[in-house]
């Protein structure tokens, strides 16, 4: 190795002499490798999902929408009463069952215990003024509530994601035909044409509805999906046509033009799985605000047809009785805030998780 | 052009105007404004121009990304498309008695056969590539829209062929772009151009967004390719260095129309329109001691707006030798010798 001493003092010269040859061997392959950084490979989906799974208030709001769901699942199968018949013992109806206070027997009950011996299932939340379980009615309210959250929103996410791809992705004056209609769709006042619409629809759909499996959920329940279908889906139309129309203009779009794919294809492979992540943060977002409508609609009266319940009826029947018996009211009330809360987190949670704009 | 199958691909007075709205009129932004020139098979022409002189577009309206607003595109001895108008020699539009332009018939070619033939390779390696799909789905996609295979062991060993031809490692099939770096994105669009097994290929900037030591891989890449399996290239690049590496001729284009056409070494050794000159007098020169001697030619002025276009010869504005005649009318191509076409009044 040649001696190339620093020729001034200062100088950023390496000082060779500190190496020997041994310094500088070729790397071993082992070497190199050591050298390679490489992430595990991961999907959009797995790398959300490990985002998501970092989130407690996202994970505990999974906690208990899974534990509300399991409850309303398997509830109806242990407890032996019905939503809609008044308590009976013995084949006989309970007069004395009216407004039970939770896990109260009535005067019946307590003398067929002490008769026979036998336990009866408990009213957890007691019973309501005309002697029904109202632990069962509550579980009905919520498999109610939340399947009309979750049809609405599914209903509200096919018909905007149809309608906003199309505008946004063909454009023109196609666009502007259609989002004019969104305008005039939007500048409605909700709650009025709903009301008009449940009613009209009540009066319409009564007799069609009669002797099919929709007749049981009752006209109000089949008018409630139909405003929520021809209203609430301008939302996600708008926003969905924004996203496409930031999205068409990518490079790959080009791409997939210049191969020869059709419309369709580059829709469904190239334009939509990019703004995926907004639609699903978006209908998780659109389930409350359904409840939410669903709720303060049977609060108003407009709700499920009777003896059906749902959580905003059961508040309004509690309305009446509210000095009385204020549980009946918390309780629905209650039920509604976790779901809604829940929902609304888990939200987002999701966008936090998926919007890639936040990473 | 005695033979007309000679060339690949024709394109003749090719227009592609934009509206844009001004206040409530509608404009044309005339991003390329008669623009005719000829590939031939295997042949890489280079197109060089300051950026918003209309090289992408011309670029994206040949594979009709966009479409036209006139014109007459001849790929492989076929009428792609054609607008109909007819001109005469100077190159204006034939008028009839009413006024309007004589048309013949419109042609106007259903692509898809033609997307098989003639394809793209994009500026910029990360928006060209769809974040959600892994590697052999990018590459598979030509193959899946033309199916051209019949079973998925035939689409996967064609994928990991092409991979190969562009030095991608096979074991990458299954990952997903955002993985890659700038030269290997740049390598998985190239083999998408390449899965149809196309005759021509446009390049727009396909090189301008990598480093230089990348770009020399890439751009030796192109022209092994172009060995291999003799595909024409239509190289666009702001870049006159690496367009003379790798172009047999070149056309410089100002302003959405072209200004001169020549052999690489033509135009680089004997260049004859004054915007050219100017624009070759920019290309750095690695010697300090040359650099040194060299006069650099500085325009002066702003390249005018697509929307208030000059009269007449579009660079006239800016150039020192412009005369009356080159505001009354605009030059069109002439041939100075030897395929070397200019379209100027003085040079």
């Amino acid at each position: 190795m040649p001696s190339l001493d620093k020729k001034q003092f200062l100088s950023a010269q390496v000082d060779l002499s500190k190496f020997n040859d041994a310094s500088f061997e070729k790397a071993t392959d082992e070497e190199k490798k050591q050298q390679d950084v490489m992430g595990e490979s991961t999907t959009f989906f797995k790398d959300g999902m490990r985002r998501l799974r970092k989130n407690p208030f996202a994970m505990g709001s999974i906690v208990v929408l899974a534990l509300i769901i399991l409850i309303i699942l398997v509830a109806p199968h242990i407890c032996p009463y019905s939503y809609s018949q008044m308590i009976s013992v013995n084949g006989c109806r309970d007069k004395s069952s009216a407004n039970l206070a939770p896990f109260q027997y009535s005067e019946m009950e307590q003398d067929y215990i002490e008769k026979t011996g036998k336990s009866l299932f408990p009213h957890i939340f007691g019973t309501d003024s005309l002697g029904r379980d109202y632990f069962i009615r509550v579980i009905y309210g919520t498999r109610v509530s939340l399947s009309v959250g979750i049809v609405a929103a599914l209903m509200v996410l096919i018909i905007g994601l149809i309608y906003g791809s199309i505008a946004g992705y063909f454009g023109g004056t196609l666009d502007l035909i259609m989002m004019r209609i969104v305008d005039i769709i939007y500048s409605l006042p909700d709650m009025l044409i709903i009301i008009l619409l449940s009613v009209v629809l009540q009066e319409t759909l009564t007799p069609v509805l009669k002797g099919t499996v929709f007749s049981k959920l009752g006209a109000n329940m089949i008018s409630m999906f139909i405003v929520f279908g021809l209203l609430y889906w301008v939302g996600m139309a708008r926003l969905i046509r924004g996203q496409i129309l930031s999205i068409k203009n990518n490079e790959y779009v080009l791409a997939a033009r210049c191969i020869g794919t059709k419309s369709s294809r580059i829709l469904r492979k190239h334009i939509i799985p990019n703004c995926l992540s907004v639609i699903i943060i978006t209908t998780a977002l659109q389930v409350p605000s359904a409840i939410f409508t669903e709720s303060y609609l049977s609060f108003l009266g407009l709700g499920v047809a009777d003896p059906l319940t749902s959580l905003g009826s059961l508040a309004n029947e509690a309305r009446g009785a509210l000095q009385s018996y204020p549980y009946r009211l918390v309780i629905p009330a209650v039920v509604i805030c976790l779901i809604v809360l829940a929902l609304n987190l888990l939200g987002d949670g999701l966008r936090d998780a998926f919007d890639s704009k936040l990473n | 052009m005695s033979n007309k199958d000679e060339y690949l691909l024709k394109v003749e007075h090719l227009k592609q105007y934009f509206p844009v709205q001004q206040g409530f009129r509608k404009v044309p932004l005339k991003a390329v404004d008669d623009v005719s020139f000829a590939i031939k098979p295997g042949e890489t022409l280079g197109l060089v121009g300051e950026s918003g002189c209309g090289k992408t577009t011309v670029g994206r309206t040949l594979l009709r990304l966009y479409e036209p607003t006139a014109g007459k595109i001849t790929f492989d001895g076929d009428v792609i498309f054609d607008s109909g108008e007819e001109y005469d020699e100077k190159g204006n539009v034939i008028v009839g008695a009413d006024g309007k332009p004589i048309r013949h018939k419109k042609i106007d070619e259903n692509m898809l056969p033609y997307r098989r033939k003639m394809q793209m390779v994009f500026q910029d390696p990360y928006s060209s590539l769809n974040p959600r799909m892994t590697v052999e789905d990018i590459i598979g996609e030509p193959l899946d829209v033309h199916k051209l295979y019949s079973t998925k062991a035939e689409r996967r060993e064609k994928i990991l062929e092409l991979m190969e031809l562009v030095g991608l490692n096979a074991e990458h099939a299954m990952r997903y772009a955002h993985e890659f770096s700038g030269g290997q994105r740049q390598r998985i669009g190239i083999a998408r151009a390449l899965a149809v097994n196309p005759k021509f290929i446009v390049c727009d900037e396909a090189v301008s967004a990598l480093d230089v030591s990348i770009q020399a891989q890439v751009i030796n890449m192109f022209e092994d390719i172009q060995k291999k399996l003799g595909v024409a290239y239509l190289f666009i690049a702001h870049d006159l260095l690496v367009v003379h590496h790798i172009s047999d001729r070149i056309a410089v284009m100002y302003l959405g129309k072209v200004m001169e056409i020549a052999d690489a070494d033509e135009l680089n050794e004997n260049p004859i329109h004054p915007y050219t000159l100017s624009l070759l007098s920019a290309v750095p020169i690695p010697d300090p001691e040359t650099a040194r001697k060299s006069k650099r030619i500085v325009l002066e002025g702003d390249v005018p707006s697509p929307l208030r276009m000059p009269s007449g010869c579009p660079f006239r504005t800016r150039c020192k030798y412009a005369t009356e005649q080159c505001a009354k009318e605009r030059p069109q191509l002439t041939d100075r010798g030897n395929g070397h076409m200019v379209a100027c009044w003085n040079k």
